[in-house]
């Protein structure tokens, strides 16, 4: 397992992205699939950055991310205030232009994009976020 | 990323090189909000050389199609939407608040 850690700040997105797509593409998925591992990423990331941290950069996001048989398995950890993303409600995609929310989005983009995405505040004060995509 | 902004006859063109996340896409609003503030309403938003969009870029791109929209004075379209922007675009229910062109030219042409 590769692990990595960077401050809470949006200008690391590059570098998360980077990180995930490393192991994405080595571990042989196809350039759609790198692509939106990166992407359920950087909105997860972004989520963190923006809301546990309250973009407070002192906060640290942990990152690792591995390669077991035919899946990926990214986990990021923090130390913010709680978040549960499987309590927010998806966001109404018919919705016409003036009543469109974009609240939710980065959240419905990760549980697309990915095969599972769990959520646990653990005892120690730290979120983990795991998320898992399977070749097809 | 990089913004470059070019003025037709009856719209302005937004090229936007690069990628935009949660760091960058506030640049992207302030270009599109300050084409507002000049009275351009007609926006075509080249994404020929876009390499990457979150859902931030969205966010972006829904507040000035709410503002340019309003009192029909106008709209944002979109020209060259990479094979996977277009899908994550797609996928969050946004083709269908946006035309889209294939060539930028052929969007300008549309105002």
């Amino acid at each position: 397992m590769k692990n990595v850690q960077f401050a809470a700040k949006f200008e690391y997105l590059d570098d998360i992205r980077e990180f995930v797509g490393d192991i994405a593409r080595a571990g042989g998925f196809s350039d759609k699939d790198v692509y939106n591992i990166q992407l359920a990423t950087d909105e997860a990331a972004s989520n963190i950055i923006e809301h546990a941290y309250k973009n407070d950069p002192s906060g640290i996001l942990k990152l690792s991310g591995e390669m077991q048989g035919d899946a990926i398995t990214i986990t990021l950890t923090d130390y913010g205030e709680s978040f549960d993303p499987s309590v927010v409600p998806m966001p109404d995609l018919k919705a016409d232009l003036s009543s469109r929310k974009i609240g939710g989005l980065g959240i419905f983009l990760m549980r697309k994009l990915m095969d599972e995405v769990h959520y646990e505040s653990k005892p120690d004060k730290s979120n983990v976020l795991t998320m898992v995509k399977r070749k097809r | 990323m990089e913004i470059t902004v070019q003025e037709f006859k009856h719209c302005d063109m937004i090229t936007v090189k690069g990628r935009v996340d949660s760091a960058t896409a506030p640049q992207l609003a302030q270009a599109l909000e300050s084409a507002n503030d000049g009275g351009k309403y007609k926006l075509v938003v080249n994404m020929s050389d876009l390499e990457y969009m979150s859902s931030a870029g969205f966010r972006a791109l829904l507040a000035a199609q709410r503002n340019s929209k309003r009192y029909n004075r106008g709209e944002v379209v979109l020209a060259s939407v990479p094979e996977r922007i277009r899908e994550a675009l797609e996928l969050a229910g946004f083709t269908e608040l946006f035309k889209t062109f294939d060539d930028p030219l052929l969007a300008v042409g549309h105002f």
